[in-house]
Formats: C-alpha cells, structure tokens, sequence
C-alpha cells in the first residue's frame, strides 16, 4: 500500500509536487465490454518493461453480453505478494462501480470518477475525490465515432500522467496490440490516450506520482503473461506436441493457444467432442509415442476420471491440466476455488495413484508444468495439474526462462526392442514401445485389464497385489526425489501456515504482515500434492499449530481438502483448517483472522494477531 | 529401461504364424473367430509389416481382437476406441490404425465419437462386429436388437426401435461404408482390402453371429441354412445397359435405399468419397504455420513469442 513507504518529493517551481510510490493498487471496475482488461494488461505489461513487480485480479462476468467487471493492477517496486486487500486509486466508470468499490478504497485513497455517469458522496471526507467527464471528453476526443469505444485508452492516459508513467513504452506497446488492426483503432485509441494523457488534474489532485527505481538484481527481462499462457508456453517449452480438449471456462484459453501455436512446432491439438473423446484422444497420441496432454475445469475433468484410470493402469504418461473453479457441477464458473483437490487424487475407480501438482504463481505455471511432463515420462504416468480461476487470468511479470538451459526436444523413441521387452516388468519403470517399434520377441498390447508383465489379461490375485503396488511404489519413488518446500518466516515457533495453489502471494504476506506484528508465524507452500515430498514431519513439528489455508470448504468435519489429507497422512491433531467459499482469491487480512480465530480457539492465553 | 538391439535381420515374407498371438478366448463358433481369421488373410495377403499396423480396441467380446493378433496393440475402454485411435492416427501417419469392437461399443456408449470420428474423417478402419446383443456382459438388449428379441433386461421382448447400422453410418460422415457376414471370409478380405485402400475414415459393419446369446441372428444371409447372401454390385463404367442397375458408392441416396432395404439386405460397399481426411488437413495446417515461423528451430520459435511478451 501507499501510504507507510511513500515520500513526498520537495515541489519545484510552483509545480505539483510529484509523490514516489513503492507500490500501489489501482482497481479499475466498470462493465466488462469497456475494455477495463485492456487497460489492466497495458498496464501490467508496462510495469513488466520496466522491471517492476506487477500482479493483476481480475473478475469477468460468466454472461458474454458483458455486466460489471474489475481488474486490479497492483504494481511496485518491491515484490508484489499478492493484488492488495484495498486499493489506493479506484477509478468508478459507472454509478454501480462506485456503490460496489469505494469499499474497497482506503482512507486516504483516490476516487477517479467518470463525471457523466457516477455521482459520488462528496461529503464522504475519506477519499480525494478526483471527477473527470470521462465519456464526453473520449467522444470529443475520437470525433464521437468511436462512442464510448476509447475510454479505456483515455484512463490509461489519465493514468500514465497521474502516475509519470513511461509514455514511450506504453505508446509502443499499444502500437503493439492495435497496429495489426486497421489504422483508423490505432489512430483512435492515440487520440484517445493522448486526451487523457494531456488532461489537467492538476485542479483536483494536489500531486501527481512516480514509482520508485525497482531495484532488481541482475536484472534480465521480464515477460509478462497471465497462467494459462504461463501453462501453455511451458508445456510448449517441455516438449509437449500434442493435445485435445473440449472447451470450458477458464480453461478454454490454454486449448486456443495450443491450438494456434503446437502447429508452428509441428503438433496438433484437437478440439473433440466432449471430454470423454478428449482425454481418449490425448491418450492415443501418448500410446503412439509422443508427449501429450488433455485439460478442462471442473465438470470436464469429472467426465475424464474413467480414461484416466486407464491410463494409470496402462501406465501411459499424460499430463491433465485442471484450471478449478467453484464447483460442484456448473456451480460458479468464473470464481476460484481449490475445491478439485480430492477429485484429482481419488476420482478414478479402483486403486488409482497418480500425480497431482499445483502451481503457486503465474511463473510457477510454467515451471510446475515443465515438471509434470517430466515426471508423466519418467514415472509412465498421469500427472495433473491443478491451476485455479484466479491464476488463470492473474498477470504476472517474471525474468524470461533461459530457454538455452530449459528447453526439451520432443523424441519418439522407435529403436527395435529386445526379446526380453516386456510393457509392464515387476522391476522396473515401464518403458513402452510404442507402435511402429520392430520388435524381437512378440509385439506388445497395452491395456486397463489387469496384465501380466507381457500385457496379457490375468485375474491372478498375487499378480493383481504386485501390479497395484509397482503402480503405488512408483509414486513412492518419485516422493523420495521430491524438494522438501522452503519454509518462509519463523524457523520454529506457534503457527504453520500450510497452502497449496494459488493462495501463495496472500499467505506469504500474511505471514510478512504476522511477523511484523511480532508473530511467530511461517509459511510452508506445497507443490506437489500427490504423492507430499518426503520429509514435512520435522517441519510440522517445530510448530505448536499447523493451519492449512484453502479456498475450500470445511466439509462434514470441519477440514478442507488438503488438510483432511495431511491429517490422514500425519495423524496430528494439531492441523487444522482455514477455509473459505466465497469464490474470491483470500485477502491478507482474512487469513490473518483465521490465525488469530484458531489460535484463539485453542490458547486462550495467546494472542496471535495483536491490535487486530 | 528396455534394452534396444540391432535392427532385425532382413524380413521374410508375413506368415499366419507372425500374426497370430494369444489363443482367442471367444465362445467355440462365435463369429468372431472368422473375422479374425480373415483378418489375418487379409494382412498376409497384403504383407503389411508389423511396423505399419496398429489394431486397438474398446470393450465387449469383440473388443478382445487386440489380444488375439499379434501386433502393436491397444485395449481401451468401453466405447472411446475411436478417440483413441484418433489421437494414434493423427500423431503417428505412417500408421494405418484398425479399431475393432461391437455393436453397443460402437452405436451405444460410443455412439457420438463414432459420428465425430467420421465427419472428421479421421484416417482409419473401424471393423464393427455385430451381434445385436451384449455378449460379454451376458445377453442384455444392444442398440441394434431387433424388437421382440428376449434379453434379460428385456424379458419379454425388447420394443425401443433398433438403430440401422448402414443408415447411422450414412448420416455420420463416414467416407467409406461397407457391410459384410461373418459366415463369408473372402468377402471379408475383400471389404479389408478396400476399407485399407481408402484415405479417411472407413467404416465395415460385420455381421457377427454370437452363438451363446444370440444363435442364428444372421441365417438369413447364411445359404447354407438356406438363406442367400446378396452382394451389392457395383459399377464397372463399361457403359452396358447391365451397369446402368448396378450400385454408384459414391451416391448417398442410392446407398440410403440399400440401407432400407428389408433383412438380410445386402452386402459390399455401400459408400465411397474421397474428401480430405483430418490427418492430410491437419498436416497442411502444420505446413502452413511452420512457414509461417520460416521453418525457425523450436526454440526460436518460443524465443520469439517471449520476447513479444516483454
Ligand atoms: C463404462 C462401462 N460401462 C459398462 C461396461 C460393461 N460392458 C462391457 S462390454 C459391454 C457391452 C458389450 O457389448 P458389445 O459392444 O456389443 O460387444 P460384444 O460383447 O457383444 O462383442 C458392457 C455393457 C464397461 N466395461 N464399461
Ligand atoms: S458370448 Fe457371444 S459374442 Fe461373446 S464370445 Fe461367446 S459367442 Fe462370441
Ligand atoms: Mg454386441
């Protein structure tokens, strides 16, 4: 937030006085067709230029014909953790933006509002209020034939000037996005920007800002992308050629991507029928040889459980990306919820182990999903990947992957195999031959039935309880080789905080903000889900209480998701639960509360969360 | 790790004995003995290499097949054969996929891939093997069960409308539709040899008689028990007033009036067209965005799209 770090620079000459800023959360809240996403992009994409932090919240209405919508820009020079619990500048389009958001500002914050539709309480002495006819001047500003098309540039405007924003970046990049276009959106959206940029505030604000020179270290460039580009970039990156899905919210982005993209690198990626075609069809590009991939959210990756136990099964490597949403069924599409957890461990039929893994920010959508392609191949398996509403349209900027050092060449691998080739030994990792591979000895059937190590059918029951524990064991192998996660804060001490996904950046901070406060409080973030890294135990006992926080719900008796696993896997009672339903990303502040509800719940002595 | 050896020794010409794999565990006298044994026929006959063929699968007694044949092989599950095989076909093009399973496999559970396999006109050949019962789950009512037939879900006769196999088939897309009789092995290798021959996605209904749920479901087509085997014939372009009867594959009304036509109807090609397939699309698309990028290494590729992203 502004105010604590923030400075006044000396006026010079009579001119407004220009405040450095640190960071600061802009949220822009309007109706989705006004383009306030675009603004939010340019934006994030700007700070990502100038090798600030950047991090983006957006929600989007699930009706296409457009309703209210925000996104929240929360830029900085320090490292952003999370989009900000209160924004610092709100700009209002409408009357109901207004009513919805000015909540959200805090004391002290600036109110920029469009003058011919929001009629703000200027009694309200909280805020600067700063109006701007934002429509009128956009239509005189375009020559009105772009009707209220260019406001979003004339606020980016407004904005470069308010905030000493580098115009020549932003210029270029909105060169970028509108000069494939025909000339006459370009030119208006310059006229429209260059309005915004030249009007005066100078009347309603005493001060215009700057952010503060990032200090970064050996500063390479950032790209700035949202995590579901993160996804598709880093499958892309790890080889990945092929794929098919059906389309869902939100996780629809990842297959359009794919679709335009696996073919400059000599892939395919098929739009199917339903899910159920989908997963098959993944599954037969992975039997042919190659690297291969399916995604949905929620209802799709239901309609992918019974292929998936196939493939666990058949031990075939896959890589599923689930983007969660709140659930269940249709439920509520474009909210976040982690509520897919157990589905993607347990949704199968039968003894089905698999991998499960969740990405913790936009960078680590792409990392984490490098990782699960590596491990589908190397552990003959499915591997999914739980990415969440929030990250998937979250805008991050972070250094450039080194794709010198990262970057892997898909193979099909068809050298002749031996007479002693078999598709499932009992002692080692399956190596499947994929069709087109001569074969000495005879040619080999995958298959979902239970098999011999030659792939033949058998309801033998000593060979059914070596072929579930050589799937399970291999899971086991696999955690043994796993990271033990970094705790961040207090070494030892009263309070873990556990997560897992998306709810990285917010538990973080809460636990910078804790500690601050005098707290003896960490955070322990989990990656891979399914099978835990070995080595949590140690972890979990250097604190007196272990919470896990979740965008979930608290279930029949009492714990999410996660921490219902951990508390199965560990047996301590001292896990517990935070958790939530509001299909919104956590604030800092609720999951403070929740530590100092739990904490207070158990030691009546103690107080976590002083003052609050 | 499997061990990789030195290629093998120059081939010999492909026996019945290279092809065969496990002993079929099918009923003795199910028809599907004999439409895999003219299977067999067939890939001798055309000497196709075991590295050029891949025979997949879903559930049912049928959908045992890969099992059976001893070659690159997949079992899936019950009525996504043909996602499956897709995904093969279109990844792998120096495969020629064959996809073998059953009636409710095909027209029930995998009803709506069927018709998305064969208006994509995906390159490959999907033998179907009806019985008109479900055989491997023990005599319940399939989408092709005439009305009265007794099952044991349907114990005084089943009265839901059966699916017509050739009409559903017309009306899917598919590129190249036959029909054959388990009882005529060499009408079989015939229907083979064309279904292989064509680009895109080939369809061949087999009527395959189950002998422990369903006996004598296909008599009709049997002459030896007194029935008559009709084959469809189709033009030869010779300009006799004899070919002006004969059958045109390529027109979908005339081979929506063999589909009508009263059981046992008539067997051979009932359709033939020659668009695109999905793989040759699929494979200019590729051509296209890959000049696009100027034939640029994958890496630069990707290096290209981040730096449009700083
Ligand atoms: C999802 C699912 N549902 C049901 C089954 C049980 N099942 C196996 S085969 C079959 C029907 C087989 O009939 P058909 O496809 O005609 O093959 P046939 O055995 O007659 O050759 C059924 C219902 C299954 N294996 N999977
Ligand atoms: S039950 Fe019928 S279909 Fe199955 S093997 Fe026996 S005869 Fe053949
Ligand atoms: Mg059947």
């Amino acid at each position: 937030m502004v105010s604590p770090t923030s400075s006044t620079a000396t006026p010079e000459g009579g001119a407004p006085s220009v405040e450095k800023l640190k960071d600061a959360v802009i949220r822009l809240a309007g109706n989705s067709q006004d383009g306030i996403q675009t603004i939010g992009g340019f934006l994030a994409r700007l700070a990502g230029r100038s090798d600030q932090d950047v991090m983006t919240y957006m929600t989007i209405p699930s009706t296409i014909s457009g309703g209210p919508s925000i996104f929240q820009v929360r830029m900085g020079s320090g490292e952003v953790l999370s989009a900000g619990d209160q924004a610092d500048f709100l700009v209002a389009f409408y009357q109901h933006s207004y009513e919805s958001h000015i909540s959200f500002l805090r004391e002290g914050g600036v109110l920029i509002y469009d003058t011919d539709h929001v009629k703000p309480n200027l009694d309200d002495k909280r805020f600067v209020h700063c109006g701007v006819a934002i429509t009128g001047l956009t239509i005189e500003a375009c020559g009105g034939a772009a009707k209220d098309k260019g406001k979003n540039m004339f606020v980016l405007g407004l904005l470069a000037r308010l905030f000493s924003l580098k115009v020549d970046k932003l210029r270029a990049l909105i060169t970028e996005r509108f000069g494939t276009k025909d000339g006459d959106v370009l030119r208006n959206a310059f006229l429209a920007f260059d309005a915004g940029y030249a009007y005066t505030v100078e009347g309603l604000l005493k001060r215009y800002y700057a952010f503060e020179d990032p200090v970064r270290p050996n500063a390479c460039p950032q790209v700035t992308m949202d995590g579901n580009q993160a996804i598709a970039y880093g499958l892309i990156a790890a080889g990945c050629r092929y794929g098919a899905a059906y389309p869902i919210t939100p996780w629809s982005s990842i297959m359009e991507i794919l679709r335009t993209e696996l073919p400059k690198y000599g892939g395919t990626f098929v739009q199917c029928e339903d899910e159920l075609a989908a997963v098959s069809l993944a599954l037969g590009a992975a039997y042919a040889g190659h690297l291969s991939m399916t995604g949905s959210s929620g209802p799709g990756l239901s309609l992918k459980m019974e292929a998936l136990g196939w493939a666990v099964m058949a031990e075939m490597p896959l890589v599923v990306v689930n983007i969660q949403r709140g659930g269940p069924s249709t439920g509520l599409p474009t909210n976040v919820e982690q509520s897919d957890l157990m589905q993607a461990i347990y949704g199968s039929h039968g003894d089905a182990p698999r991998v499960v893994v969740a990405p913790q920010n936009v960078e680590d959508c792409f990392y984490l999903t490098m990782d699960a392609c590596r491990i589908a191949k190397e552990y003959s398996v499915p591997v999914i990947i739980l990415s969440d509403q929030a990250l998937s349209s979250r805008i991050e900027a972070f250094d450039e992957p080194d794709l010198e050092k990262i970057m892997v060449k898909p193979v099909l691998d068809l050298s002749p195999r031996g007479e002693d080739f078999k598709p499932y030994p009992l002692d080692r990792m399956t190596r499947h031959a994929p069709p087109g591979t001569p074969m000495k000895g005879a040619y080999p059937t995958v298959t979902g039935l239970e098999h011999d190590e030659g792939g033949h059918p058998t309801g033998n029951p000593a060979l059914h309880m070596k072929m579930t524990a050589k799937r399970r064991d291999k899971l086991r192998q696999l955690a043994a080789t796993l990271p033990v996660p970094e705790v961040c804060g207090d070494q030892d001490g009263d309070v873990l905080l556990v997560g897992w996904g998306s709810t990285w950046g917010p538990i973080r901070e809460a636990v910078k903000r804790g500690q601050a406060a005098g707290q003896k409080i960490a955070h322990l973030h989990l990656r891979h889900i399914h099978p835990l890294p070995n080595g949590l135990e140690p972890i979990f006992a250097r604190y007196r209480q272990v919470f896990v926080v979740e965008v979930n719900d608290e279930g029949l008796y009492g714990f999410g998701q996660l921490a219902t696993l951990l508390r199965a896997r560990y047996a301590l009672n001292k896990i517990r639960s935070i958790t939530k339903t509001d299909g919104l990303t956590y604030r800092v502040r609720e999951i403070l509360e929740g530590v100092r509800r739990l904490s207070g719940e158990q030691t009546s002595t103690f107080s976590l969360y002083p003052g609050a | 790790m499997s061990s990789t050896v030195e290629a093998p020794a120059p081939r010999q010409p492909l026996k019945k004995k290279d092809l065969t794999a496990d002993h079929p565990t099918w009923c003795p006298g199910c028809g599907d003995f004999a439409v895999l044994a003219s299977f067999y026929r067939f890939l001798e006959k055309a000497q196709i290499p075991h590295e050029k063929i891949v025979v997949l699968a879903g559930i049912g007694c049928s959908s045992r097949f890969p099992y059976f044949v001893n070659s690159h092989s997949g079992h899936f599950i019950h009525g996504r054969s043909i996602p499956f095989a897709s995904g093969v076909s279109l990844s792998r093009d120096d495969l020629h996929v064959f996809v073998f399973g059953g009636d409710g496999d095909g027209f029930s559970i995998g009803g709506n891939h069927l018709f998305h396999g064969a208006r994509k006109n995906i390159n490959l050949t999907y033998v179907i093997m009806d019985n008109s019962v479900y055989g491997l789950t023990k005599k319940q009512t399939s989408p092709t069960s005439p009305i009265g037939f007794k099952t044991k879900t349907d114990p005084t006769g089943a009265f839901d409308r059966p699916v017509n196999p050739m009409k559903a088939l017309l009306a899917s897309g598919a590129t190249f539709i036959a029909r054959s009789h388990a009882a005529q092995v060499n009408h079989m290798v015939d229907m083979y040899e064309r279904a292989y021959a064509h680009k895109g996605f080939s369809v061949i209904e087999i009527l395959s008689e189950c002998v422990e749920f369903y006996p004598g479901a296909f008599d009709a087509a049997v002459p030896r028990k007194g029935g008559k085997f009709v084959e469809v014939q189709l033009k030869k372009g010779d300009g006799t007033p004899d070919d002006a009867q004969r059958h045109d594959p390529s027109d979908a009304d005339a081979a929506f009036r063999l589909a009508n036509l009263e059981a046992p109807g008539v067997y051979g090609v009932f359709y033939q067209v020659n668009p695109p397939s999905k793989n040759e699309l699929e494979a200019q698309l590729v051509a296209k965005s890959r000049e696009r990028v100027k034939h640029a290494a994958h890496i630069d590729v990707l290096r290209g799209t981040f730096a449009r992203m700083r």
